[in-house]
């Protein structure tokens, strides 16, 4: 029995391949849901009793909060992108013997994320 | 398009060499061959040293699978029309042992196989007598692309989580659990648990998705691995409202 | 032999719960905080109003431990992806840290 190769994966395969490396954007966009997460924790001390409000607010209207938030947009709708694509793969129905298209799944998910964005703009902006 | 194509194949003969090497090979250019043309060509005119797999040369064996130019390929179904390049690469499969040349070493990938008990399970066999079991053409529907595998290991190729962790059990083999949960003869999701929902099972992937990219025959396998992590959370979810409940 | 892996099916539906959740949110409510507070669209006042609101605190709560869960599972599995499966394997620090984040959310937000 001779020996067998073994070609062991670099650390850099994501970055060898397009869509290996669009994965680990995805995967990396759970840094920009972390991020937030800790705004909000934020934004609940700040208006809290005891809390420091005007410094809060001081950090968003800066220019430095309104760079970061754009960039989080451009991550956070890349997650709701991929997300939507992907819910028809593991949200499988079906009507008899056709599958119901994966499309008006992914359809229906990107309404949905329409209507909830539309509601929490009119709840927060009306 | 050139009128010759050079390929480089991947070359490893562990009898005489230590380390593997490039052979380059110019092949007449054919508006109709594939790649496994060109090789069948090679190893026929010019190198009868070359080693690889092929058997149907028309898609339906799984034998034949490579690297072309870095992605996963059967070499029967590849055309040589659609490089644009003077050289091709061909190198064997990625993430499994290399034997010799292209030749790798499937032994993980056959053992893993029945792991997923890969048959109808009953909890009462029917008599004989009772005749067989009855599907609809709907029934058969829900399971039927899971059913198309070929076992050709493109997606264990494609998987950059096997890649890392070689215990993981890969696409074809929970793609190949899915199809059988999904059978309405089959009463063995249970059963499957073990290795399904083990750590190297599905909640090893982290739906990549390359798997079902690079699929011969459309099995989606990504697909079947996101439906066993809906459909065994909800079992598990179900354990604490209903004990033991029964699909 | 294999035997099945009892807490994931609890991490990914959290992870599933969350990144729903984070899909369906996240880009409106980056809108509000990047945008419509930095423009005064919503001002000082109704900012510091909206986020006392009892609902709005639950609410926010309620979202920051689908946020939080949802980062820990996926960021874990990116970085054994990453090639630091040591790190990545370590679920206690993941996790708790999400479970951290939420238990510091939820004491602050009955600071009213």
């Amino acid at each position: 029995m001779t020996r067998e190769l073994s070609r062991p994966l670099p650390r850099s395969w994501w970055l060898r391949h397009a869509p290996y490396f669009q994965f680990m954007i995805r995967e990396l966009t759970s840094l920009v849901v972390l991020t937030y997460a800790g705004l909000m924790i934020w934004g609940l001390w700040a208006s809290g009793d005891g809390g420091s409000f005007p410094s809060f607010h001081d950090f968003l209207s800066s220019p430095l909060n309104v760079w970061l938030h754009m960039a989080m947009l451009v991550l956070a709708l890349y997650h709701t992108g991929t997300w939507i694509a992907l819910t028809p793969k593991v949200l499988v129905l079906w009507r008899d013997d056709e599958r119901i298209e994966p499309d008006v799944i992914a359809g229906a998910n990107a309404v949905l994320f329409l209507a909830v964005t539309g509601l929490v703009l009119w709840l927060v902006l009306g | 398009m050139p009128e010759q194509t050079v390929f480089e194949v991947f070359r490893y003969l562990p009898d005489s060499e230590t380390e593997p090497r490039f052979d380059s090979y110019e092949v007449e250019y054919h508006d109709n061959w594939v790649v496994l043309d060109a090789l069948n060509h090679v190893k026929e005119h010019q190198d009868p040293t070359l080693s690889y797999r092929w058997s149907c040369r028309m898609g339906v064996c799984g034998s034949c699978g490579m690297m072309v130019n870095g992605e996963p390929k059967l070499t029967c179904e590849t055309f040589v029309r659609d490089y644009d390049t003077e050289t091709i690469k061909i190198e064997p499969l990625t993430h499994f042992p290399v034997v010799r040349d292209l030749v790798i070493n499937m032994d993980d990938f056959i053992e893993k196989l029945p792991t997923v008990s890969p048959w109808l399970i009953r909890e009462e066999e029917k008599d004989l007598a009772e005749g067989e079991y009855l599907q609809t053409p709907a029934e058969v529907a829900h399971y039927k692309r899971f059913s198309m595998c070929i076992n050709c290991m493109l997606c264990y190729s494609a998987c950059p989580v096997y890649g890392l962790d070689s215990t993981f059990t890969g696409p074809a083999a929970l793609a190949l659990a899915n199809r059988y949960n999904l059978d309405s003869r089959d009463q063995g999701k249970e059963e499957r648990a073990a290795v399904v929902t083990a750590h190297e099972g599905i909640w090893e992937c982290t739906y990549v998705g390359e798997c079902t990219q690079v699929c011969p025959k459309d099995v989606d396998p990504a697909g079947a691995i996101q439906m066993l992590k809906l459909s065994y959370a909800l079992d598990w979810a179900r354990s604490f409202v209903m004990p033991r409940s029964r699909r | 032999m294999s035997e099945p892996d009892r807490t994931a099916p609890l991490f990914w539906l959290l992870f599933a719960g969350g990144g729903t959740a984070s899909a369906m949110l996240l880009p409106v409510m980056v809108l509000v905080t990047g945008v419509a507070v930095p423009t005064g669209w919503v001002t000082e006042e109704e900012l510091l109003s909206l986020l006392r609101n009892p609902i709005t605190r639950i609410v926010l709560v309620g979202l920051v431990f689908l946020f939080l869960f949802h980062w820990a599972h996926r960021f874990r599995y990116a970085l054994v992806d990453l090639g630091l499966r040591r790190l990545g394997s370590q679920a206690w620090l993941f996790y708790g840290a999400a479970l951290a984040g939420t238990a510091l959310a939820g004491l602050t937000a009955l600071r009213l």
